[in-house]
């Protein structure tokens, strides 16, 4: 943009093309260079030493056995991956990861769209339901865990008391590790479905109208307008969604501290690094290695998902 | 408003009634028959419904904490459940508020939020500013840099950024909780898509008339950014009041406690059905906050979020 300027007025020292310029530097230059690292500088830095930094202590820390407080650490090498990988903890702790993402991710965003096609519709009303839909997602997850560990609560929960209305059981969400990685998506689910709601509503709304109605003057009905119409056109939409939403997933934590304090059934990666490292064991470098290992999983997934869009994402 | 679209017989998707607003020359056939039973079914199955539905999940379950909030614990541990509480009793408030001490969580809670946010804000305006407007090389890494930085779980640096900061003596401080979340990379994000979409003649014209970047940036680029920039604070307000994991690691000490955190002592105290109406007001007092602020603020967010999400 400052290129296109070089030939205004009130910079005539600036006058000479930007090419000849090229190899030494101007006054603005070396004005424009300060300017940017003062302003720059200061979020850089904390995030060189607050994100950046840890990734690599991380690293290091992996290759210690060593008990978090403690002032001796003994250098192990990969020893603490290969206790991960051969023991029983990398095939239940890497499966519940799996299973969280994908249900809450996939859950979010069908149930999102859903609901953003209801408050698409034209009736009163779509404002406050829109800000009710999305409230959810602003709240204190330890908050909402607990309210809902209420609700879920087998024995004064409002949802036994419905079963019991129709002569059923409780099942033992907090006891039964299965019940209980089904009642953390419900709850997380139900927490994020409003963000995606009122992505998608934007997308919704800014899809061309014109389309829309050749297509239902050519006899189109509402869902094929919907599936071939609507669902292609959103699909930077989706893609944006797809990233937030698993970014997110990936580190869930309130809701799984808040309903499920010992991990019984809910440790994803996330939590299985917290627990070992802040739980009863103090094991830092073990912790440390499981972080190690989400977050190359969470590299991959980026690099793969980042190439695969290239190709299927419809930009309009 | 289905008559607009007659040839939608499956507007339970909502997606039938997209052309209606700009109908015009249509216009007087809305008043054909508005309240014929066809019209009628149609728009409570398309419209009402999914909607009533949609806002009756979310909202039952917040009255539910409300409303258990004002209960005795006779009310709650009881074969014979009854919807309403007996009355309005602050019972529960009281007791969550004498087993911990809520007012300082609360008072620690407001200076973390206003501190970090304020920060983060700012930053995350200059280093925008930055990465659009000012010459520099390797702009487009300095990018990458940042947004390789969202795509890290701040749950990875939790143990290394707790032996950091134990380190340097910000066990439980205020400090200690507030300084390792204060680089942003979000804001830096969101603002700097947004930037990038101001139309240049704008700066142009300041810069002609001899603005520096200092006051391009204050006069300029921040008054008509104002939407995005409540985006950024809305949501940076809102993931430090609630944020969590950190603040738990960092304080195990009730005077610097969030009330997260405090909320969880809570817990430990009284984990069983008696103690549910005290956890429940304690809910209360940790969600209504936020659920104001988003009420007073939402408009901005809905609006961020949209050219977040079409631009980004």
């Amino acid at each position: 943009m400052t290129r296109q300027l070089t030939g205004s007025p009130a910079a005539p020292a600036q006058a000479l093309p930007a090419l000849q310029r090229r190899g030494r530097w101007s006054g603005r230059t070396r004005r424009d260079f300060f300017v940017f690292l003062a302003l720059a500088l200061p979020n850089l830095a904390l995030i060189a030493v607050f994100t950046y930094l840890p990734l690599i202590n991380n690293m290091y820390y992996s290759t210690l056995d060593w008990t978090l407080g403690s002032t001796s650490a003994t250098v192990v090498g990969l020893d603490n991956y290969v206790t991960f990988f051969t023991s029983s903890d990398a095939p239940q702790v890497l499966g519940t990861t799996l299973i969280f993402t994908v249900v809450t991710v996939g859950g979010s965003m069908v149930l999102g769209l859903l609901v953003a096609l209801a408050l698409n519709a034209k009736v009163r009303g779509t404002t406050f339901a829109r800000s009710a839909a999305f409230a959810p997602y602003v709240l204190s997850g330890v908050g909402v865990g607990l309210v809902w560990l209420f609700i879920f609560d087998p024995g004064y929960g409002v949802l036994s008391w419905l079963l019991r209305g129709i002569g059923q059981q409780s099942p033992q969400w907090i006891n039964d590790p299965q019940l209980s990685l089904v009642m953390v998506i419900i709850v997380y689910v139900w927490k994020n479905l409003g963000y995606c709601a009122v992505v998608y509503l934007a997308g919704l709304q800014s899809l061309p109208k014109d389309v829309m109605e050749a297509a239902s003057l050519d006899g189109a009905n509402g869902f094929r307008r919907f599936m071939s119409i609507s669902v292609p056109l959103l699909s930077p939409t989706t893609f944006f969604l797809l990233i937030t939403t698993m970014i997110s997933s990936l580190q869930a934590f309130d809701l799984i501290r808040i309903m499920t304090p010992l991990g019984n059934g809910t440790s994803t990666l996330i939590y299985e690094a917290y627990l070992q490292a802040f739980g009863a064991y103090n094991r830092a470098g073990y912790s440390a290695a499981i972080s190690v290992v989400l977050f190359a999983i969470l590299l991959i997934i980026t690099v793969l998902q980042l190439r695969f869009v290239e190709r299927k994402v419809h930009y309009s | 408003m289905s008559t607009l679209s007659p040839v939608s017989p499956n507007s339970a998707s909502g997606v039938g009634t997209l052309k209606a607003p700009d109908a015009g020359p249509e216009l007087p056939a809305r008043r054909d028959k508005p309240l014929s039973r066809s019209n009628l079914v149609q728009t409570l199955a398309g419209g009402y419904i999914p909607l009533i539905v949609a806002t009756l999940v979310v909202v039952l379950p917040l009255l539910w904490m409300l409303l258990s909030s004002f209960k005795q614990p006779g009310e709650i541990v009881t074969t014979d459940l009854k919807i309403l509480p007996q009355g309005l009793n602050l019972e529960n408030y009281h007791t969550a508020m004498t087993t911990v001490p809520f007012a300082q969580f609360f008072l620690n809670s407001l200076i973390v939020t206003t501190v970090g946010s304020t920060v983060k804000v700012i930053l995350a305006i200059l280093t925008a500013y930055a990465l659009v407007f000012v010459r520099f090389p390797f702009k487009n890494i300095i990018f990458v840099v940042i947004l390789v930085a969202l795509m890290v779980p701040p749950q990875v640096s939790i143990l290394p950024n707790y032996i950091l900061i134990a380190g340097i003596g910000g066990k439980n401080t205020l400090w200690g909780i507030i300084l390792p979340g204060l680089g942003t990379a979000f804001g830096t994000f969101l603002l700097r898509q947004h930037f990038k979409t101001l139309p240049g003649s704008i700066l142009e014209a300041a810069e002609i008339d001899g603005a520096g970047h200092w006051r391009r940036l204050w006069q300029v680029v921040v008054p008509v950014s104002l939407p995005s920039i409540a985006t950024v604070a809305l949501v940076t307000v809102v993931s430090e009041w609630n944020d969590y994991i950190w603040p738990l690691i960092i304080t195990d000490r009730p005077e610097t406690m969030t009330l997260p955190v405090g909320l969880t002592l809570l817990q430990n105290s009284e984990g069983n059905g008696a103690g549910w109406g005290i956890l429940m007001a304690g809910a209360v007092l940790v969600i209504i906050p936020i659920l104001l602020v988003f009420a007073a603020l939402q408009r901005y967010i809905v609006a961020g979020l949209t050219q977040g999400s079409v631009t980004g």
